[in-house]
């Protein structure tokens, strides 16, 4: 490629080009290659544009609202064996069975409604069933029938999969877990007028009521050492509490509290710890006066009470730590969600979902985290009689007054997110009061997702705030000093010098962050702040006294090396610092700065902080910020600067009032450009801070930032996930951040080109 | 006067100057730091005996390494719990590297100057680089055969050196028995159900299929019983010899020879012996595959891993970076579409290269791979051929992110090319195809390598993408090897930068991996500023050059 090719390329091709054929098969390649080259150019926005949609592509259905379609309409499967009692389907969705209140048990496909088996629970001569209800937890598959006698009989409903010829077949069976014969419940044979049951797998609780009263049985398994067969305890108690209007018994799954609601919004908690001694915990009005309370349900893990009203009202009653350490009900959120009353509150099994059916029949779908509306459909004004949703949440069946069963398909795919739950304080379960929490996920299946993105977007803007902090006055300062003062020998080496910094990986910066420089700067804290004050301090001096030196000494260094004179200076005076650090934590704060911040203040230390993440992240900000801002300062026209020496301002003047004036738009581009960076920068933050979600200005905690927390969780999450969607939403947000900095930045600076090309 | 001076200007000036001498004395002390710790990791270091008492006045002995020595002024020590006598104005502590990790439990401990009674460096003190349990730190007893003895006290030693060579070679034997050859029938194997899988989902499995697949099973079957057998022989023959030595505590440890890279008496050894020991390390870190966990041994299949996706990369990345900047120099119009594709070039530099990796996860990997998967792999699901992240997607992602480098790079390149050559060219009646290709863009070429050059220095560097899409802590086999198509683009590779996060924060013993991590970072800064000086040299002869055209 030397010059000399050129003339010969050229020349062949003119004797090239009076070929006719050849001469056509040119032009071809040549219009060939425009279009190539013109998709190619264009490629790029289209490469920007397609990250873009595709994130928003991603992001875009966590809000769309859900839908509910009515698939089938059959009648009510075996109709003349009772009234029901309870719907139930089972995980594949195909398998429904209704329970009716003659103790029959019918299993019918969901799809269609046809029969596919009936059984009749055994129960003995002579007695009743008066009480019915779902054992606790639901995933148990158990129901429990309270007898006239006193006597209760547990039912477990299971299903078989097994797998003929390749396809799946679903064979629903009834177990008795306690054994076929009833549960003496009650001695006196009293009839059990409500009754609820926890089955856990050691340990079972059954509460039931009576006339007036309330009683508890427990059933412990003692294992032995050699034998899965272990033999029943049974304790029994009697709670001292007027049972008269007990409508709703709940017990949660750990058996440790129970709940009693009347009708008339009286809501008791006891706490069951100790079977034989319970006490009352809590007694209150839970709803407003004049209505009743229609129907109440466990949210899943059953931390929650839904409580549905006669008003068309469900709240959401949560177990919230108070100011005296005591836990108390506390309504945490409500939903209106009809003005008839609320016959019917299914709670999801793995989400905090709820489905409602009203007496119209509407049925509605919410989620209590998001407080979202998921779907709302009207009924056919006929009255509900049952309804239940699946395991799964996407398929619900319900019961009409008139006897059909609709089959609706429910596509709720992410109801835990909404605008307000990602960005707004969110009062969780357990939780006392509402707040903004980033914790995507845990070991627990009744865990309550917790997506806010505040605290990381907090996370970020603090670690960018520090690192501009640190970037923004070495890098200005330096770009100006470089560009304008420093001469054009030294500043050969040292622009390229400060880029190459610039190309450093971020993770030997964050490596270094976090393992050398965190530990160093929790030794030498005082040293750190001591530093601050010291090196502009003595550098002042030192250039105080330069004007003193002796003529002969100023003359052998020209203008223009002051930075090179300096650099013994500074590290001399960090030295120093350094070295009086620890004598001046001992003597000023009586041993360690962190303790006597801890003490005075209040202020925890952690060892991988803001601090940290602001030096390193400083650093990695400073060349990106100097290059931009030392072109900006370098390539203000000459004739300007000339021009205003001649009229004898100092050239400190001339670079406050002249050069900084015309290269502010560009130095403003710079920050911009360092900003975006900053708050993108990933593996520093990762390794230098705790990525502790917190939302605390200190410059002595840890943080996460978005960027930081994509890294983490990303590779766990599960591919179209809530949560991974909900990450794809933070890369957006990230993406969003960065592009308006980066554009502004970009219009600014071609602006400035213009500016200086007319000057 | 001090008013006088400050209106000057002058202190402004020299605290701006100042700004840059920080800038430069970190630039430096970066550097400098990395690479101190990283080229010190290599040398042997005295191996020392302590003779320590304890607190309750018992005394031990010590051996080991020091590694760090710390110095606390009394006071602080005291708050943290340190008995300090009234004498006393610091509490001197040192941190020993004691090894011996399966006999103790630790590899470090600190201890207490004010508490060593005596120090000594003997000359027969031995240094056993194992490959599990870390370093053996101790002296040499005997040297077994068959549970035999065969060289006690003096004669130990040179036995054991002749024995642990030998036994190096037998290990190198089974690995490439293990490595190459069993893997390769394996990787055979595993071909072959795929094909048979794949003649099943196209209904073509019939019998001579069949039996043609039967033949070349049998035939690997065959290959890898001779293979078993001769591993078989290896082993024995490898488990046969043993030393016996004795630890600080004077028990004694029998440590089987092919579990030993290679012991050394570092007291004993001359300023040259060093020296060789300092070059084999260094090679041995340069070549070896990672031991324990990472924190031992060498990184070459972290080396080997960035070279490939960086090359994968830069054939991927320079057609589009060097076309998108054509057009933007050569063909399009300067207005608003130009405007708005350098908008869009400064975007794709600014956008947070963790966004990349979502992007990359999400598109390449899952839209992309997925149904590349479902099109041409249907005979592998339910695993994943390229549908999970790999070699491709990595290297596709980070073209997209070292795009604006090149472009940027090759555009400034054309724009230095005076337009007298392209006029003369059309003038000579070339087209604009043949002006650019002939004429323009081979000029430019130093300047596309320069953007090529920062490119791959950018892509070396980065970790956050990479962690979405394609890099593994360990990866069992390398993206190129001799099994048929020899380079695998949908396997998961290793990476300097994240072997540097991996190691340093998520390895169960970070204190010892230290050193390490510094030599990967010390690497890694070296070729990504030889990269980028190589780049500022290119640009700089090539300014020259133009402006000897210009001129």
């Amino acid at each position: 490629m030397s010059k000399i090719n050129v003339p010969t390329n050229s020349s062949s091709s003119l004797q090239l080009s009076t070929g006719g054929v050849h001469e056509r098969w040119r032009l071809f390649k040549d219009a060939t290659a425009r279009y190539g080259v013109v998709i190619g150019g264009l490629g790029v926005i289209f490469a920007i544009a397609l990250i873009f949609f595709y994130l928003l592509y991603v992001v875009y259905p966590l809000f769309i609202s859900a839908t509910a379609q009515s698939v089938n309409q059959y009648d009510v499967p075996e109709l003349a064996l009772g009234k029901t009692l309870m719907l139930e389907i089972e995980e594949q969705n195909e398998v429904a069975a209704r329970f009716t209140d003659s103790g029959e048990v019918i299993f019918f496909s969901v799809a269609t409604g046809k029969v596919i088996l009936k059984e009749s629970i055994k129960i003995p001569e002579g007695s009743k069933i008066v009480s019915f209800s779902q054992g606790s937890p639901v995933s148990e598959g158990a129901v429990i029938y309270g007898l006239s006698d006193g006597k209760a009989v547990i039912v477990k409903y299971q299903y078989k999969i097994t797998y003929p010829n390749n396809i799946r077949l679903i064979t629903p069976l009834l177990t008795y877990p306690m054994g076929e014969a009833p549960l003496v419940i009650n001695e006196a044979g009293d009839a059990l007028e409500k009754i609820a049951v926890t089955l856990g797998n050691d340990a079972s609780t059954f509460v039931s009521k009576t006339a007036n009263k309330i009683h508890i049985s427990h059933f412990e398994k003692e294992k032995t050492l050699f034998s899965e067969e272990g033999t029943m305890t049974r304790t029994d108690a009697v709670i001292d509490y007027s049972a008269a209007d007990v409508n709703h018994i709940l017990i949660d799954k750990k058996e440790k509290n129970l709940y009693l609601l009347s009708t008339n919004g009286q809501l008791a908690l006891f706490n069951i710890s100790n079977k034989t001694t319970p006490s009352l915990t809590q007694e209150q009005t839970i709803i407003q006066s004049g209505q009743t309370i229609t129907s109440v349900s466990f949210l899943t893990a059953d931390l929650s009470l839904l409580v549905g009203d006669s008003s068309g009202l469900v709240s959401q009653w949560s177990k919230v730590r108070g100011k005296t350490n005591g836990f108390t009900m506390q309504k945490i959120r409500a939903f209106k969600v009809s003005n008839k009353p609320v016959v019917s509150i299914n709670a999801e099994q793995r989400r905090k979902g709820f489905m409602t059916v009203d007496a119209d029949g509407a049925l509605g779908i919410y989620h209590s985290t998001s407080e979202r509306e998921m779907i709302k459909e009207q009924g056919d004004g006929s009255g509900v009689i049952a309804a239940t949703l699946s395991p799964r949440a996407d398929v619900a069946i319900v019961q009409s007054a008139n006897n059909k069963i609709s089959y609706w398909q429910v596509d709720n795919e992410h109801p835990e997110v909404s605008l307000r739950s990602i960005w707004q304080e969110v009062w969780y379960e357990s939780y006392p009061k509402p707040d903004y929490i980033w914790q995507s996920s845990s070991a627990n299946s009744d865990f309550e997702p917790k997506y806010s993105l505040t605290p990381l977007v907090f996370g970020t803007l603090k670690a960018a705030f520090y690192a501009m902090l640190v970037a923004m006055p070495l890098a200005l300062m330096g770009a100006i000093y470089t560009a304008y003062f420093m001469t054009p020998k030294m500043r050969q080496y040292v622009k390229p010098s400060i880029e190459l910094m610039g190309a450093l990986p971020t993770v030997i910066l964050g490596f270094l962050a976090g393992l050398w420089l965190a530990p160093l700067i929790e030794e030498y804290l005082a040293g750190l702040f001591a530093l601050l004050m010291l090196v502009p301090l003595s550098v002042m001096l030192f250039s105080y006294a330069w004007q003193y030196l002796p003529a002969s000494v100023k003359q052998s260094i020209p203008d223009g090396w002051e930075s090179a004179i300096l650099i013994p200076v500074i590290i001399l005076s960090a030295w120093l610092a350094i070295k009086v650090s620890i004598p001046l934590e001992s003597l000023l704060f009586h041993g360690t700065l962190r303790d006597w911040f801890k003490t005075e203040f209040g202020i925890g230390y952690d060892q991988r902080n803001a601090l940290v993440v602001g030096i390193a992240m400083g650093f990695a900000v400073i060349p990106t910020i100097f290059s931009i801002a030392e072109d900006a300062v370098f390539s203000v026209p000459k004739h300007l600067t000339v021009g205003s020496l001649a009229l004898g301002a100092t050239s400190w003047q001339t670079m406050t009032k002249v050069v900084l004036l015309t290269a502010s738009p560009g130095i403003f581009s710079a920050v911009m450009i360092g900003l975006g960076r900053a708050v993108g920068e990933t593996m520093i933050v990762l390794m230098a801070t705790g990525n502790t979600p917190v939302m605390d200005l200190s410059v002595f905690q840890g943080l996460r930032t978005l960027a930081a927390n994509i890294a983490v969780e990303m590779p766990e999450s599960a591919v179209d996930s809530t949560h991974y969607r909900v990450l794809f939403l933070a890369a957006l947000v990230l993406f969003m951040f960065t592009f308006i900095f980066n554009t502004l930045a970009e219009i600014i600076r071609q602006r400035l080109r213009e500016k200086y090309s007319s000057l | 006067m001090i008013k006088l001076w400050f209106k000057s200007g002058a202190p402004w000036i020299w605290l701006n100057a100042a700004a840059v001498s920080t800038c430069m004395i970190m630039v430096i002390g970066v550097l400098g730091l990395i690479t101190v710790r990283g080229v010190g990791h290599f040398w042997p270091s005295q191996v020392t005996q302590y003779t320590y008492q304890e607190e309750d006045n018992t005394s031990k002995i010590i051996i080991g390494e020091q590694v760090e020595k710390s110095v606390t002024p009394a006071q602080m020590a005291k708050a943290t719990g340190h008995k300090m006598a009234d004498n006393e104005d610091t509490l001197v502590q040192y941190l020993i590297k004691t090894g011996n990790r399966d006999l103790t439990g630790t590899d470090f401990i600190w201890i207490e100057e004010r508490n060593v009674k005596a120090v000594s460096e003997p000359i027969d003190m031995m240094v056993v680089e194992r490959r599990e349990w870390g370093n053996f730190y101790g002296r040499l007893v005997e040297v077994k055969e068959d549970g035999k003895s065969i060289a006690i006290e003096n004669e130990a030693w040179p036995v054991l050196q002749e024995k642990i060579t030998k036994t190096l070679l037998l290990f190198k034997e089974i690995a490439h028995l293990e490595k190459k050859e069993i893997a390769g029938v394996n990787y055979g194997l595993e071909r072959l159900r795929l094909k048979e899988r794949k003649l099943e989902l196209e209904n073509h499995l019939d019998a001579a299929a069949k039996q043609q697949i039967a033949v070349e099973k049998s035939a690997y079957d065959v290959a890898y019983k001779q293979y078993q057998s001769q591993l078989a022989n290896l082993y024995q023959n490898i488990r046969r010899d043993s030393l016996l030595a004795k630890t600080e505590s004077g028990d004694t440890l029998e440590i089987p020879l092919f579990k030993i890279v290679r012991a050394f008496q570092p007291n004993a050894m001359s300023l040259l012996d060093k020296i060789v020991h300092y070059g084999v390390k260094v090679v041995e870190f340069l070549s070896d595959d990672p031991r324990e966990a990472n924190t031992e041994g060498g990184i070459f299949p972290a080396i080997f891993g960035t070279v490939m996706m960086v090359m994968m990369m830069s054939v991927i990345v320079t057609p589009f970076g060097v076309i998108a900047a054509v057009y933007l120099r050569e063909y399009a119009k300067q207005g608003f579409t130009t405007r708005l594709i350098r908008i869009a070039v400064n975007n794709l530099a600014g956008v947070p290269s963790v966004v990349y990796g979502v992007f990359g996860l999400g598109f390449f990997v899952y839209i992309l791979g997925g149904n590349i998967d479902q099109l041409f792999f249907p005979e592998s699901a339910p695993a994943p051929v390229y549908g999970t992240p790999g070699l491709l997607w990595a290297s596709i992602t980070l073209a997209l992110l070292t795009l604006p480098v090149v472009i940027v790079s090759t555009e400034e390149g054309l724009a230095r090319i005076p337009s007298s050559i392209r006029e003369g060219s059309l003038a000579l009646g070339a087209t604009k195809l043949e002006t650019l290709w002939l004429t323009v863009l081979p000029m430019a070429s130093p300047a596309m390598m320069t953007g090529l050059i920062l490119a791959v220095a950018r892509a070396a560097g980065e970790v956050a993408p990479l962690m979405l899409v394609g890099v593994v802590k360990l990866a069992p086999t390398l993206p190129l090897d001799g099994n048929f198509p020899f380079l695998h683009l949908d396997r998961k590779f290793m990476h300097l930068g994240f072997h540097i996060y991996d190691v340093g924060f998520q390895s169960p013993n970070v204190e010892a991996a230290r050193p390490l991590v510094y030599a990967t970072a010390l690497l890694l800064v070296l070729v990504i500023i030889g990269l980028n000086l190589a780049a500022i040299v290119i640009r700089n002869n090539l300014r020259e050059k133009y402006r000897a055209l210009e001129g």
